[in-house]
């Protein structure tokens, strides 16, 4: 499962992925945090207009036993949000990368990119992770 | 055990039934349309079943029948200290004079409870090494909200306002969470890797901001924390006090006296070690037990003892105040203190003896079996994990807990301690016999077994006790916490 | 000893299993100089019989002579079915419901009584319950704070002084001193003085809390100050000491409360000293995720089966830790039990009907002390089963003194509470249950008429 890892997409070491789009990103969580967390419960996620910064918290994710910070993969202001999750987390559980996305951020400083890894840079972390 | 499929109580009955039995009036009735004006009346009478005595009996008596309990079998669950409750304490308890005492009567008039209360007081202080021990927390997190207020009172009294508190990453989740409603910051201290934590841990993040260190010991691994000491003295030099969390304790009586080893604070469970019944989730009873230094700031009020006379203290200009009403958890305190009287001292220390002598005899016949993070001596409890089944069959630590109730055991703690993944956390405690045990040795390596020949059958556990694996996503998300009349939205 | 099954063989038979020579050996691991040298100085073990017979001389220093308390507890005995199904083995040793499958027995009892307590209040969900009251009205205040942002509070001086105090404690960690609470005084009547709350309520007050009926048995206008509450953007927070009263007076959840709050140990059959009690907590839909304590939902298991689990369990600090709603593990389970099976056995209309019983008690009490001479009633709102009577020579401990020669115990002289001995020294606190018999009033009647003061 955990080559499930769109080439796409660019990916971080908390877990999250990046779809990007010009200067717009699409973010949300891997199929391998959903395994790691099992059903997914709730989802609070900031609101529109709200400003996140790379590598800071700007929600989180709860199954059954667990709570699960989210950090953001970049810097940016928040124009959507995925608000059917509200009522429907398990999208989260079923299609992680699609349906299951969380916000879309407008990027501040496309700089950022290049601290993300590629799909096969993020297999290799998961691996490396396993092997622990 | 009988497993009835047994509905809800607003599901019995008919319209107008009632199993009460009330006296009559015997004077004039009261209308509150007559002696009230509208704004304190109630608009629609709460609806609460309507059914007879019969049927209340039968319905409670058979969810009673879809229960594990220590009276039926072993329930070794970690920390907890499930060990047989004694019905003389039952008894006791029911004594009409401690049974129906209100708590305003006159302290002249509840005499014998307020002994009982300074006798048990007492022989904590003897049993942890104590000055003063206050009964009035209800359970051990209460103890633990407590304790840390005495801290803070102390630091306060001192003129200081250290805002940290040291906390070993293996710790249950009372203890952080205790820290955060006094409006402290937690430092997580990481365990070594024998389990233990450190001297150096501490000394790297002990400074002059650090209020307290909330140690659990034995700790939550069922290791003894050997350099408690060591780690005291350094939390001393730099003005912070020392946490002790007493869900372990049984491991300890008569044994060790935790304040003598540095302990400044440690609250005790009743309703573990002495014990008190667990009752389905409660109620327990957390006293706490303090040195000198923080005597002055304990809650209010105490019980004092004047010659033949008991009475209760108010005036304790610096107590933190009240954690609750009245005065503690009396039903508890009774039976506890029933428990001690029939122990003794030589009982209590055998008790903590054969309790660390079950934990280590399943640890001795398990380790060949099951993944042991700590191959060493524990004290009252072992931590196994999924380690190696989960690698070699897939079968996980859940799977395993779910397969034994269908041996007619209620499972272990699972997954905790969180620095353990996978953990079984088995407690056995000293009331269990030797055969005992070794029937659940047996059932646990027939799981073992199982989930190399037949992993599936484990994995889909239980089969035999009624129900399948309950679906707790679904009650996450769609929360249905009560019982409604057909129709009614949930609001 | 009888709890400890282990013989010298089961013993030499299980160090051998363990590889070690000696029981001694096991506590390797504790340094020596820590070790308790001396054995623990406590008295001698006792058989059962003996330890029962020290007991029940403890026990006979007890006085149980007739009594008319309330203050928070108001004894409303229990039927003999009650203690017998609490007595029952499966109830009471059993532990928390973690593992659902061989727990519902505990689980549909605990869902059961949520239901009965949020029916009782009038609100949409109530927890597996608190501590006792005390407790209960201290986290509702926390929750009110993180519900709002605000810091500070207002408490109207009808509430029980010893919950005012329990909030005080737990508000102190905030740092914000003597200034997070504002008291709101009391009418003549004796409710509260709805001027003064208005004055008290501004920006950064997070909720308002009323008891009622209040700490003196007086009824309170609920609608009026749940409406001035949310003018202000603050929660209303009621408190419930005497669940009987939900029967007839208006429950907090209809005038439009956030939260509601209470004691049912009452009803528990045991008073035992005041604990362990049961505190309730209901509160709106909207604000379960904020919501203190366990939890039970409904669910189903693998094969469609309705069962019931420990749920939203995200909240609470064995998962959350440090950024839990609480630090509370227990519920009062067994307690909560006893609760709910005497709920169920009176039912609608015997709660009803065990209620209208204390309020035609209280009024014969009310008009019967009313009339002696020297004596008044100190407040006369509203009243359920409880009423306040100023007694003739200006102290109510001393008349309470006088009338225990005589094996009365008229009620608790408010002069026994800090915060109320100035104003109130003079005043008894009489709590009338249908434990008291109309034999029972007229005895303490006569027995109020005799002492002058």
């Amino acid at each position: 499962m955990r080559e499930d890892c769109p080439d796409d997409l660019r990916y971080t070491k908390d877990h999250e992925w990046a779809r990007i789009e010009g200067n717009i990103a699409t973010v949300g969580i891997t199929r391998h945090a959903v395994e790691q967390l099992g059903d997914i419960t709730q989802v609070d996620l900031p609101k529109e207009g709200d400003e996140v910064a790379q590598a800071t918290v700007f929600g989180t994710v709860e199954s059954v036993k667990a709570v699960s910070d989210l950090f953001a993969p970049l810097t940016g202001r928040v124009i959507k949000v995925n608000d059917p999750l509200q009522d429907s987390p398990e999208y989260v559980n079923e299609d992680p990368y699609d349906e299951g996305w969380m916000i879309q951020i407008e990027l501040k400083d496309p700089g950022e990119l290049s601290k993300l890894m590629s799909a096969a840079d993020y297999v290799a972390f998961l691996r490396e992770l396993e092997s622990q | 055990m009988m497993r009835h499929r047994e509905k809800l109580i607003f599901e019995h009955g008919s319209p107008g039934r009632t199993g009460a039995s009330l006296p009559p009036a015997e004077v004039p009735e009261a209308e509150p349309a007559d002696v009230w004006p509208a704004n304190v009346r109630r608009g629609t009478e709460p609806r609460l079943p309507e059914v007879s005595e019969v049927e209340v009996t039968r319905h409670f008596t058979r969810l009673s029948q879809w229960n594990f309990f220590i009276d039926a079998g072993l329930y070794p669950l970690g920390s907890c200290t499930m060990k047989y409750n004694p019905k003389i304490n039952e008894r006791v308890a029911r004594l009409a004079e401690f049974a129906s005492i209100h708590p305003y009567r006159p302290q002249a008039e509840m005499q014998g409870s307020l002994e009982v209360m300074w006798r048990l007081e007492r022989a904590l202080c003897e049993i942890g090494g104590f000055e003063r021990v206050t009964l009035q927390p209800a359970a051990g997190a209460h103890g633990e909200l407590c304790g840390l207020m005495l801290i803070v009172a102390y630091h306060r009294d001192r003129g200081r306002r250290p805002s940290k508190v040291l906390i070993p990453d293996s710790a249950h989740g009372t203890n952080p969470a205790s820290v955060s409603l006094n409006h402290l910051k937690v430092v997580t201290l990481p365990t070594g890797e024998d389990g233990l934590l450190h001297a150096d841990t501490v000394r790297a993040a002990c400074d002059d901001d650090v209020a307290a260190l909330m140690l659990t010991n034995p700790s939550t691994l069922g290791l003894f924390e050997e350099n408690v000491a060591e780690i005291a003295e350094i939390v001393h030099a730099r003005g912070g006090l020392v946490y002790m969390d007493g869900a372990n304790f049984n491991a300890l009586m008569g044994k060790l006296r935790p304040g003598e080893t540095g302990v400044d604070v440690m609250h005790f469970n009743l309703h573990k070690t002495f014990t008190t019944p667990h009752g389905g989730g409660g109620p327990g009873s957390g006293p706490v037990g303090v040195r000198q230094a923080l005597v002055p700031f304990l809650p209010t009020p105490t019980v004092e003892r004047e010659g033949e006379r008991f009475r209760l203290e108010f005036n304790r200009p610096k107590s933190v105040g009240r954690l609750r009403s009245f005065y503690g958890n009396f039903g508890m305190h009774v039976r506890a203190y029933t428990y001690i009287r029939e122990m003794g001292a030589a009982g209590l220390t055998r008790a903590t003896e054969l309790a660390v002598l079950n934990a280590n005899y399943l640890r001795a016949r398990l380790k060949d079996t099951y993944h042991l993070p700590y191959d060493r001596l524990c004290m009252h409890e072992v931590v196994l994990s999924d380690k190696t089944l989960k690698r070699d069959t897939g079968v996980q630590t859940l799977d395993v807990a779910k397969r034994l109730m269908d041996h007619g055991f209620h499972p272990p703690t699972i997954y905790f301690p969180l620095v353990v993944p996978g953990a079984l956390m088995i407690e056995p405690t000293e009331t269990e016999t030797p055969e005992t045990l070794d029937e659940f040795v047996a059932a646990m390596r027939s799981i073992a077994d199982e989930a190399r020949r037949d992993p599936e059958r484990v994995k889909s556990a239980p089969h035999e006790v009624g129900m399948r694996r309950l679906d707790e996503a679904r009650a996450a998300r769609n929360p249905k916490l009560r019982w409604r009349p057909q129709g009614e939205s949930e609001g | 000893m009888r709890y400890l099954p282990h013989t010298q063989a089961d013993v030499a038979r299980m160090l051998e299993a363990i590889g070690v020579g000696s029981i001694e050996e096991l506590f390797s691991s504790i340094p020596s100089r820590l070790r308790l040298t001396r054995e623990l100085d406590l008295p001698p073990a006792l058989d059962e019989a003996t330890l029962l017979g020290h007991l029940q001389e403890l026990g006979s220093k007890n006085r149980t002579h007739l009594a008319f308390l309330g203050a928070g507890i108001h004894h409303h005995p229990a039927p003999a079915s009650v203690d017998m199904l609490l007595s029952r083995a499966e109830f009471y040793t059993a532990y928390t419901p973690y593992q659902p499958e061989i727990s519902q027995g505990t689980l549909q009892a605990i869902f059961e009584f949520q239901t009965i307590v949020a029916e009782l209040f009038g609100l949409d969900v109530a927890n597996a319950s608190m501590y006792d009251g005390a407790s209960a009205c201290a986290e509702a205040v926390l929750m009110a704070r993180r519900l709002t942002g605000r810091g500070r509070v207002v408490l109207a001086r009808g509430l029980h002084p010893e919950y005012r105090e329990v909030c005080a404690a737990y508000l102190r960690g905030a740092e914000l001193g003597e200034e997070s609470r504002a008291e709101a005084p009391w009418l003549p009547s004796g409710s509260c003085d709805l001027a003064a709350l208005d004055r008290l309520l501004a920006d950064d007050i997070a909720c308002v809390v009323v008891q009622s009926p209040n700490f003196f048995g007086v009824l309170e206008d609920l609608d009026a100050i749940a409406k001035l509450a949310h003018s202000r953007g603050a929660l209303a927070v009621a408190v419930v000491c005497e669940p009987a009263a939900m029967a007839l007076a208006r429950a907090p959840g209809e005038a439009g409360f956030d939260l509601a709050v209470g004691e049912g140990l009452g009803f528990c059959g045991h008073t035992s000293l005041g604990g362990p009690g049961v505190g309730l907590l209901a509160a709106r839909a909207e604000h379960v995720r904020a919501l203190p304590g366990r939890l039970v939902g409904e669910t189903v298991d693998a094969d469609g089966q309705r069962g019931y689990v420990l749920t939203l369990a995200t909240r609470e600090q064995h998962i959350r830790r440090e950024r839990a709603t609480s630090n509370i593990c227990t519920n009062q389970g067994l307690m909560a039990l006893a609760f709910t099976i005497h709920m169920c056995m009176l039912g609608r209309h015997g709660l009803t009907r065990l209620a209208r019983i204390n309020l035609a008690r209280a009024e014969y009490a009310r008009r019967l002390l009313g009339r002696l001479p020297g004596y008044a009633l100190r407040f006369d709102g509203p009243m359920f089963n409880e009423l306040t009577l100023r007694v003739p020579g200006g102290s109510a401990s001393r008349c309470v003194e006088a009338l225990g020669e005589r094996g009365v115990l008229p009620g608790v002289p408010l002069s026994r509470f800090p915060s109320l001995a100035v104003d109130l020294g003079d005043t008894l606190l009489i709590g009338i249950t249908e434990a008291h018999r109309k034999a029972d009033i007229d005895r303490l009647a006569s027995a109020l008429a005799e002492y002058r003061g």
